[in-house]
């Protein structure tokens, strides 16, 4: 093993899910040096990062959902709509009917769950696929907003336009930072050093390899960087403004359901359903209800995303959510999901979900006209999967090859490489037994 | 792979090839020799300087244990491993050949079966027989010739069917005979068969074997890997064994002295003193029994997979039940765990004498019931899984506090698992793709073993894995059965139900015939219930 992969397995094995997204870093990075080059240090000012958190957090939402209901073996086509749906209701409860703004947000929130638990009885119990079930909804929430809404825009009040535009407030000394987000910087750092020193400590009790002390080291350090660096940029721009609350929202969401899925036992049924639903099924995994329970899910986040977005745009209207869901889903397999289900991280798909908007947001800036934008994302998307594709039959790390690797949704363990030692039992000729079958056929 | 070889350093594992290999001397000539082939992977040799002779007109048989380099062998004879990608020579009709891929060896004649299928299900046998061959005229397929042709071809195999029925519409050993009747529609001279009769019932499997020695007669060549052993003693005219990706040597039957005992001795190094650890089992009280299980089938409702079904099972004991292949062994089994399978028409299941209610899953497993499915790839493990996620799939519930899984007693309960059942891997951290069939058996054992149950239904445990796996399967089923949990196996062997249980169920259509105590089972007595109602055995 050359010192290079080496040093990749230590800094990345241990914490990140897998390989696919461990490259995604990579790109991620790449991306924003060549917009932070080409845009004359643009990129990374306080105001431009702001602005793409603000911009691109509802889109991220729908990845933390749709990256379960894509692990579950399905698709949520509707989310868009569903989106724009409860956008509509809601701003309408609050004008018409008068609806407190908090009270709104948890209407809001049923009525994604209602329209989630509907598509959910279809996929899970009367078993039609969710590609039907969640096209007929995308037709019939679209439908529904501008019925609803009578094809109009509905302005919603103020105090609601924060989950969307707003941001925190300035309080304490005047530290020419925005005090609260450097108080979250803070929490930030201090969870990051825990984390990394339990990770330690659970390997030390799983009597795993553990980590070189250098290793850890090293990826606390570069994790602090980045969190020091964010929250100076968040933290110091112009007064008034701070870390979006959306933001914030969307971080709870992350840290919340990366949790589950990775420790939760729903979490980890989930994964049972996508990976061979037969066998979860007789280990006692309740099918229906993982399957329901994950489009229910989905419903409510679309309903989030929706008034996020409603919020920062301080209006619902008839084009809401178009194509939302092309993003979440595009984001989702950027970030190393498998189409066949089983695979994928919550992490990965954020990391996924940046990629696309930190390119959007630097051809914006450079200028790029949303015609190019679109065929460029297309592209992005293309090459992903192309290059998992060819990784896959290179032998080298892919989400495709990694069905053969032990190493995802994991905080410890694997030695990626123990797998290829000559100590290994396995045939190796199994891991070309796809191409071969396909060969067979033809 | 094979723990025997570990135990056994002081044997001789028989001087290696060439004795009895090339040397020309036999009757016809030799048809396919190949030469010292290497083939190394990343890290692994699969196969280290192999040599391999088939005379023409010769059934020869390729054994040896999982990961011992028999298909990998044949994938480098085929072209599916590209010349250039391994090193040696393949001589094959007097000339070095170099295939570039499949088309390259099968436009040569040399067509390759594989284990799992290649057909497609909703097409008819017609189609699928010149699937990627299809007679034309004009650029259309010549539907006129493509009937003719393939009434001939099936006449050739004996496959009695309606060439316009749907793959998925007849049985698995008709199923073969569609693929075998694919490999002359391509004008075969070297017919290799991978494990042909792993997945046919004895009169399929004896069918087949009828057929290779009628090829044999027509001087058409095959080659066959296959597991058991009876079956290659009874047809093979030579035998090549492979260890550890080498030739270990090749037998001549004709020479006489070949039995079973023989190939197993070449496969694992040494003889095994016997098939099945010595046992003493101690049976205490019934403890579950089963009475008027009748179960319809999912789709054809008229169907019976289940007829007034009743049996017992005690504290400590190993009940098989034996029947051919679609008697409704696997259908009474996966219906009793939580109605897993077909649709529930009546009966009862007792345990401790009290009647309990086992409509799911989980609530099999919550009354101490576990089934070990015979398919572990299709429904018994999830293959994105690492050992440990596997281990405890089946009672989560276990290793988790308020709703969050501890991954270190995941990790420890793996690795307990890990040494007690010898499940080789470096890690359980490993991913149950990178294991051997038997260790990947040994891990869906674990699963269940983790659910503490008190029955164990077992349904083919050893099919597909290799001879030394297997004899720690059935030194794994003896101390569950010694710890006083009743075991239920499930199994197509004869030999192996006869070797292993304490007493014997044979299942006819759906219809349990026949109990047979340990001393009284012989393969007769057994065959003669399974096929025992009027009507004769499945066509």
């Amino acid at each position: 093993m050359s010192r290079y992969q080496e040093l990749k397995k230590n800094l990345f094995g241990g914490t990140t899910s897998n390989a696919r997204q461990f490259g995604m870093i990579f790109t991620l990075v790449a991306i924003v040096l060549l917009f932070q080059v080409l845009t004359d240090g643009l990129t990374l000012t306080s105001g431009n990062l702001i602005a793409v958190v603000s911009q691109y957090s509802y889109i991220l939402i729908l990845a933390v959902g749709m990256l379960m209901v894509i692990v579950a073996g399905h698709i949520d086509l509707s989310v868009g709509s569903v989106a724009a749906f409860t956008g509509i209701v809601v701003a309408k409860a609050m004008q018409e009917h008068d609806l407190p703004w908090p009270a709104a947000i948890v209407f809001g929130l049923l009525v994604g769950a209602a329209i989630g638990a509907w598509q959910g009885f279809w996929v899970a119990y009367a078993g039609v696929p969710a590609f039907i079930v969640t096209l007929a909804g995308m037709l019939l929430f679209r439908g529904a907003n501008q019925y609803v809404g009578n094809a109009d825009t509905v302005p919603v009040p103020e105090g609601f336009r924060k989950i969307g535009a707003g941001f925190l407030p300035e309080v304490g000394p005047d530290t020419g930072y925005n005090n609260p987000t450097l108080l979250l910087g803070v929490a930030a750092c201090v969870a990051v050093v825990w984390r990394e020193w339990r990770a330690r400590q659970v390997r030390q009790q799983m009597d795993a390899d553990l980590t070189p002390l250098w290793v850890s080291g090293i990826r606390l350090a570069v994790m602090l960087g980045v969190v020091i660096f964010a929250t100076l940029r968040f933290a110091g721009g112009r007064v008034g403004t701070s870390l979006p609350i959306s933001g914030i929202i969307l971080a709870a969401l992350v840290i919340a359901y990366s949790f589950y899925t990775r420790n939760a036992a729903g979490g980890r049924h989930i994964y049972a359903v996508g990976g061979n639903a037969r066998a979860a099924e007789l280990s006692g995994v309740k099918l229906r209800r993982v399957n329901f329970l994950v489009m229910t899910n989905m419903g409510v986040l679309a309903a989030l995303a929706g008034m996020i977005f409603v919020a920062r745009s301080a209006a619902s209207g008839p084009q809401d959510g178009l194509s939302w869901e092309l993003d979440a889903i595009a984001a989702v397999f950027i970030g190393g999901a498998a189409v066949s289900g089983g695979l994928g991280t919550v992490s990965g798909s954020i990391v996924g979900g940046l990629v696309m908007a930190l390119l959007n947001n630097g051809l914006q800036l450079e200028g790029v006209g949303s015609d190019r934008v679109q065929m460029i994302k297309g592209l992005v998307l293309l090459l992903a999967a192309a290059l998992d594709v060819y990784n896959n039959k290179q032998g080298r790390f892919s989400v495709i090859g990694s069905i053969m690797r032990p190493f995802r949704r994991d905080n410890g363990s694997a030695p990626p490489d123990a797998a290829s030692s000559p100590s290994s039992e396995a045939d190796p000729a199994d891991k070309t037994d796809k191409t071969d079958k396909a060969t067979a056929t033809g | 792979m094979n723990p025997a070889k570990d135990t056994s350093p002081g044997e001789d594992p028989r001087p290696a090839a060439g004795a009895d290999r090339g040397t020309g001397a036999g009757p016809a000539p030799v048809l396919l020799e190949m030469r010292s082939i290497t083939k190394t992977f990343p890290g692994v040799t699969a196969l280290a300087d192999v040599n391999l002779a088939v005379r023409t007109g010769e059934i020869h048989a390729i054994c040896g244990e999982n990961g011992a380099g028999k298909s990998t062998l044949m994938k480098v004879l085929s072209g599916v491993h590209p010349h250039g990608t391994y090193s040696g020579e393949i001589v094959y009709r007097g000339e070095e050949v170099a295939f570039g891929d499949i088309r390259a060896s099968e436009n040569a004649g040399i067509v390759i079966i594989h284990q799992e299928l290649a057909l497609v299900p909703g097409m008819s046998i017609t189609e699928n027989v010149f699937l990627g061959n299809e007679p034309r005229r004009g650029g259309a397929i010549d539907w006129k010739r493509a009937r003719q042709r393939v009434l001939e071809l099936m006449e050739q195999v004996g496959l009695k069917e309606d060439p316009d029925a749907f793959v998925s519409d007849i049985g698995v050993g008709k199923q073969q005979l569609v693929e075998i009747a694919k490999a002359f529609a391509k004008d075969v001279k070297l017919l290799i068969l991978d494990e042909p009769t792993a997945a046919l019932n004895e009169t399929d499997s004896r069918h087949l074997l009828d057929l290779l020695r009628e090829f044999k007669r027509q001087g058409i060549t095959s080659i066959m890997i296959s597991h058991k052993l009876n079956e290659i003693a009874a047809v093979a005219d030579s035998i090549t064994i492979l260890r550890d990706g080498r030739t270990i040597e090749t037998l001549d039957v004709q020479d006489g002295g070949v039995d079973e005992d023989r190939i197993v001795r070449g496969m694992v190094g040494r003889e095994l003193s016997g098939r099945f650890p010595d046992h003493e089992s101690a049976i205490g009280e019934v403890f579950f029994e089963v009475r008027d299980w009748t179960v319809r089938h999912p789709v054809s409702a008229e169907r019976l997979v289940c007829r007034n079904s009743g049996f017992t099972v005690r504290r400590g004991e190993i009940v098989g039940f034996a029947g051919l292949m679609g008697a409704g062994r696997t259908e009474l089994a996966m219906s009793l765990f939580g109605r897993s399978y077909g649709v529930w028409e009546g009966g009862h299941v007792f345990k401790d004498g009290k009647e309990i209610q086992v409509k799911t899953v989980a609530d099999a497993i919550k009354h101490g019931m576990a089934y070990v499915s015979e398919d572990r790839k299709a429904i018994g493990l999830n293959l994105l899984d690492d050992i440990k996620s596997s281990v405890v799939a089946a009672k989560l519930s276990k290793i988790v506090r308020r709703g969050v899984i501890d991954k270190v007693r995941e990790r420890k309960v793996a690795d307990e698992y890990r040494q007690s059942l010898r499940i080789k891997t470096p890690t359980v951290d490993e991913g149950v793709t990178k294991l051997s069939g038997g260790n990947q058996q040994k891990v869906v054992l674990a699963k269940w073993m983790f659910t503490d149950p008190d029955l164990l239904i077992l349904d083919e445990p050893t099919r597909g894995i290799d001879v030394g796996a297997k004899y720690e399967i059935y030194g794994i089923i003896q101390r569950l059965a010694d710890q006083g949990k009743g075991v239920i196996v499930i199994s197509s062997e004869l030999p192996e139900l006869i070797g292993l249980c304490d007493r014997i169920y044979t299942v006819f259509e759906g219809t349990i015939t026949g109990e047979v105590p340990r001393g009284e089972a012989d393969p007769e007595v057994l065959m003669k219930q399974m096929t025992s109602t009027k009507k004769t055995a499945t066509p």
